[in-house]
């Protein structure tokens, strides 16, 4: 057996799912952290400071990138899904949904590169 | 030319396991993938099993995967699939022998939506008119061959075999949306239901997939849309 090899509406869904999970666990990650406080703020405080290391900054960017990209193929999988004859363009929309990631994602990503190069020189 | 094929060979009375067998056969590039199994067949192995009858994209019996993709193997040209060309069933099915798949569940979910015309008032004495306007509303479901292509492409279905599947709901939405049908309701309801047309992902792997290139999604949709504003239209 091999893999089902599909065409882009399959891809398209698969990096979806995969960024939705990604967020989702970042959102679980992020209310056991939070729920820290409860054994007091020092504890807190501490768990937190790991979170300037540059290695979570980098993955702070993969967040922005999976939340950026399932907010914009969300509105594509909503439109398909109201507007049955729009479906027919669905390639095309993937498309656009890929010019709008890079035209959002770069600029952001070289402003959070910039605070994570910041955060190491000083 | 040589046409080199992998075909994925399974005899459940003899293989604990599926396993891939190459094969090399003279063919003119403008031949199909059928002509080449035939000589595969004829030729090479003869107990290679699969299914076709018209060898002309009408009866809907060979589909199967082929290079990684739901196509009926006598409407590939050869010149047009990278070599070897890798040859499998459909996905989501129970093998029965190497390319022959057990088709008797797809059947039974095309049955469960009552694929006829339904009627509920007083026949009328002379024949149901339609306009073309209606007509057309449901032009593009007509053309299903019930070959399968869609329904094993789809990743819903291969989650869950229950899943009615996209060519059922094809064959649904072509009398949903006939204006002389009057078993809508009936038909909506089951699809309504958790393993109707919900279970759609939007995918669009069915769409790739279809022979007849039929707009599944958007039949989907529409059936989705009619069950959402609760009525047709
Ligand atoms: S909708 Fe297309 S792919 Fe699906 S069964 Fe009908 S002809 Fe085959
Ligand atoms: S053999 Fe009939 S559709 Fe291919």
């Amino acid at each position: 057996m091999s893999l089902y090899r599909g065409g882009i509406g399959q891809w398209a869904w698969l990096l979806h799912r995969l960024s939705g999970l990604g967020v989702l666990l970042f959102l679980v990650i992020h209310i056991l952290d939070t729920a820290l406080v409860l054994w007091g703020a020092d504890l807190y405080n501490r768990v937190i400071a790991i979170y300037r290391m540059p290695i979570f900054g980098i993955g702070e960017i993969g967040l922005f990138a999976a939340v950026l990209f399932h907010a914009l193929n969300g509105i594509r999988v909503v439109a398909v899904d109201f507007r049955p004859a729009w479906s027919v363009y669905h390639k095309q929309m993937f498309q656009a949904v890929v010019v709008l990631f890079f035209l959002i994602f770069i600029p952001v990503a070289v402003i959070m590169t910039g605070h994570i190069l910041e955060g190491m020189h000083g | 030319m040589d046409v080199r094929f992998e075909i994925l060979r399974f005899d459940p009375a003899r293989d604990a396991k599926p396993h891939w067998e190459d094969y090399t056969v003279e063919l003119e590039p403008t031949d199909r993938v059928l002509d080449g199994l035939e000589k595969i067949k004829g030729e090479r192995d003869g107990s290679i099993g699969y299914r076709r009858s018209c060898a002309h994209g009408v009866c809907g019996s060979d589909a199967m995967k082929i290079n990684g993709r739901n196509r009926l193997a006598c409407k590939v040209l050869i010149r047009s699939v990278r070599q070897p060309i890798r040859i499998e069933p459909m996905m989501g099915f129970t093998v029965h022998k190497d390319l022959l798949v057990d088709m008797e569940p797809f059947f039974k979910k095309y049955r469960s939506i009552r694929p006829y015309l339904i009627e509920a008032s007083e026949r009328p004495d002379a024949e149901r008119l339609q306009s073309p306007e209606n007509r057309e509303k449901f032009d593009d479901t007509t053309k299903c061959i019930l070959c399968g292509a869609c329904t094993t492409s789809c990743p819903s279905f291969w989650a869950d075999p229950n899943y009615v599947g996209p060519a059922a709901i094809v064959q649904a939405h072509r009398f949903i949306f006939d204006s002389r049908d009057e078993g809508k309701e009936e038909r909506l309801k089951i699809l309504n239901e958790r393993e109707g047309v919900w279970a759609c992902r939007t995918v669009f792997n069915c769409v790739d997939a279809c022979p007849r290139g039929i707009q599944v999604t958007r039949a989907i949709g529409e059936v989705k849309q009619a069950l959402t504003r609760g009525k047709v239209d």
